[in-house]
């Protein structure tokens, strides 16, 4: 194929029968802030782990309500906890608590 | 030998109870590890057991951290207490001397008057009927200041008191019978008998110009002998066992038995000595300020004696310290908070990418943690008064570091904080440094207790002290007028008060507040509170800055990160940590020094 100096993002769809919303269920009801993330990244931004290796809370949350949760105990065993994102969250997730529920839910359906 | 069939409950009701204390207590000892029991067995035969003798009378009898939060509070404990525990003393001389034999019936002391009508004997008896007498009115008063608390507790300066449980209930009910029926039935005797001392043989000559005493004498006994049974029974099942599980306490801890991140048999000690006073309800912000009126340590205790604990409750805790600061018993509230935590806790990380790279090393560490990389303004003061004084250091995390460990150690996963634990003492080893410096009071806390590193460990107020006090720095004294907000980990959790104190002072003028020290305020970010929300910790925060602000100072002054960055979001006053105004202090002076060499 020639090639232009860009390239087309592959078709991307969500595969509802591998879709898996368990952890997003759980998540949701055990911490209510989860809902209202807006996925700016500024979680990322801050996070202490980050300056290390590839963690990246707002993707990993994406994938999660979007049900798409293989990775996401490799990604979040790297959390450290240390609470930045809490502090830097411009909506108020209790950031904290979403990666300890999200790790409470891959424990009850070991996943 | 003495004997009357309504002693009965009386001694089944002692039986009960010596058979489930013991049975509890040897089967928690025998829980304890290995250097535990060689430490209980080394103490027994050392001084050490002398000391704790003292303890147990100043505590648990004359309760004298009791009476420091209020005197009248202090008074109706001992009262109870210690008059109690004299009574039976008393009793037993009383009736050893009269009867003349070493060992008589263990009820015989108890029930002295309804078996000998005549008391009078080769000597002191009516000094035996004068002290005994005033020994019950001393149980009797605080007995009646007890009933009164419960309906005003504002008069023991106590705003909230403890709700009970059922067999709390129970056994409280019982207790308040015990003396008054006590009087009674030895008023009655005497109304008879003429054997009764200045209480009972007054009352006892009253109650007979128009009572019918023969028939009343005998019931009043009986109840006398139900309602000790009936308390000591209800005893083990209710907060009274604290008051011999605090004495065991007390030998435990002069032992040299501490309080772990883990819950074991000791914890069981612990939680079975609350005797759910309440003073901790007073103390805790989250009931004062955010309403939450389940958490408190007293609940919190409550719920793990009777295995019902929920989650909520273990997580929403700030840990900042306050009751722990005032509990009577002082029992290790904190450590108990986290202990339990684990249980909830889950999660095995994996930290291997975690490779420091280290060119340099220095005599001086300075770890500024992760919160202050969100705070840059106390990092750029610290790098700036680091170069000021020419002190040879290296900036551990300036381009991110290893979290301490204390965030996740909050949280309960103690087995993932130990493994950042590792990676950093390994780290801190290598570099072969004297002093660790370090401007977050939550990394200073961790380091000091966990870290096991034989070198200087101290806040960033501490170093900057000593730099002044060397001469290495010149501090520039302001005319503003600054309050100090004490952060928890350093204040309570580190005991560093006096040197944040020393330092403002050398940099402005500290006023000081109604809740500073020991008393101070949580910011409300405490990375403890995990399962706080946002409401609540406005709540806190508001709480604590209303103190701050009351007499309208130029700048709240905080020596922690988190702090600042929390307390900043609500305040209309500037929030600064000391380290920003001492170096605007330096330059300010700078300033001055250069205008008028230009002049």
């Amino acid at each position: 194929m020639k090639n232009f100096g860009f390239s087309l993002s592959k078709d991307r769809q969500i595969d509802f029968d591998k879709s898996d919303k368990r952890i997003m269920d759980f998540v949701k009801i055990e911490e209510p802030t989860f809902n209202i993330c807006i996925a700016c990244g500024t979680c990322t931004a801050t996070c202490s782990a980050g300056n290390f290796t590839e963690m990246n809370l707002r993707k990993m949350i994406t994938l999660i309500k979007r049900g798409e949760i293989t990775g996401v105990r490799a990604e979040l065993s790297k959390c450290m906890l240390c609470g930045k994102c809490s502090l830097a969250c411009p909506r108020g997730v209790n950031t904290r608590n979403v990666i300890f529920k999200i790790n409470q839910a891959l424990e009850k359906y070991s996943l | 030998m003495k004997y009357d069939p309504f002693v009965i409950p009386f001694c089944l009701g002692a039986i009960i109870l010596a058979f489930v204390l013991i049975y509890k207590y040897f089967s928690w000892i025998f829980a304890l590890n290995k250097t535990d029991k060689h430490k209980i067995l080394k103490g027994i035969f050392s001084v050490r057991i002398f000391k704790a003798i003292k303890e147990v009378f100043l505590e648990s009898l004359l309760h004298r951290k009791v009476f420091r939060v209020n005197p009248m509070l202090g008074y109706m404990h001992m009262s109870l207490a210690f008059g109690w525990l004299l009574l039976i003393l008393g009793g037993t001389i009383e009736s050893k001397v009269h009867s003349l034999k070493m060992f008589n019936t263990p009820y015989e002391p108890i029930f002295f008057k309804f078996f000998n009508h005549d008391i009078s004997m080769f000597s002191g008896a009516e000094e035996f009927k004068f002290v005994m007498d005033l020994l019950l009115l001393f149980v009797l008063s605080g007995v009646s200041l007890a009933f009164i608390k419960r309906f005003y507790s504002k008069l023991f300066g106590m705003k909230k008191t403890t709700k009970l449980k059922i067999g709390d209930w129970m056994a409280l009910t019982a207790l308040w019978f015990i003396f008054p029926l006590r009087f009674f039935a030895e008023s009655f005797t005497s109304g008879i008998y003429h054997n009764g001392g200045f209480l009972t043989g007054t009352a006892g000559n009253f109650f007979a110009s128009f009572l019918p005493l023969e028939n009343l004498t005998y019931i009043a006994w009986w109840a006398y002998s139900i309602a000790l049974g009936a308390f000591f029974i209800a005893l083990p099942f209710s907060r009274y066992m604290h008051i011999f599980t605090e004495v065991v306490l007390i030998f435990l801890r002069n032992f040299g038995i501490k309080s772990t991140k883990e819950y074991n048999s000791f914890s069981e000690f612990e939680i079975h000595s609350c005797s759910r006073c309440g003073i901790c309800l007073d103390k805790c912000q989250l009931l004062t300020a955010a309403r939450i009126k389940d958490t408190q340590a007293v609940y919190f205790l409550q719920s793990i004696r009777y295995n019902n604990l929920k989650e909520g409750k273990a997580f929403d805790c700030m840990l900042c310290g306050k009751c722990q600061e005032f509990c009577p018993v002082a029992i290790d509230l904190n450590n108990i908070r986290i202990s339990k935590r684990m249980e909830f806790a889950s999660g095995n990380n994996n930290f291997d990418y975690l490779i420091p790279k280290i060119e340099k090393t220095a005599p001086i560490i300075y770890f500024a943690g992760c919160m202050t990389h969100l705070t840059p303004t106390i990092k750029i003061a610290m790098e700036s008064i680091f170069k000021e004084s020419k002190t040879d250091y290296l900036f551990l995390d300036k381009d991110g570091g290893i979290c301490c460990g204390r965030p996740l150690m909050l949280a309960g996963e103690i087995l993932n904080a130990q493994k950042l634990i590792e990676k950093n003492v390994k780290l801190i080893k290598e570099l072969g440094a004297k002093t660790l410096v370090t401007s977050c009071p939550i990394c200073l806390k961790v380091f000091k207790e966990d870290y096991e590193l034989d070198i200087e460990i101290v806040h960033h107020t501490q170093f900057i002290l000593k730099l002044a006090e060397a001469g290495k720095i010149k501090l520039n004294k302001s005319d503003l007028n600054v309050v100090y907000h004490d952060p928890c980990e350093l204040g309570r959790g580190s005991g560093i008060y006096d040197e944040p104190r020393t330092l403002i002072n050398k940099v402005g003028n500290l006023k000081s507040i109604s809740q500073e020290k020991e008393l101070s305020l949580c910011c409300g970010s405490s990375l403890a509170g995990i399962q706080l929300n946002s409401v609540q910790k406005e709540l806190v925060r508001i709480d604590t800055l209303k103190a701050l602000e009351k007499n309208n100072p130029d700048c709240i002054l905080t020596a922690c990160p988190l702090c600042k960055k929390t307390l900043a979001k609500d305040s209309s006053i500037d929030v600064k940590d000391i380290s920003e105004l001492v170096w605007n202090g330096i330059t300010e002076s700078k300033i001055v020094e250069l205008t008028q060499n230009s002049n």
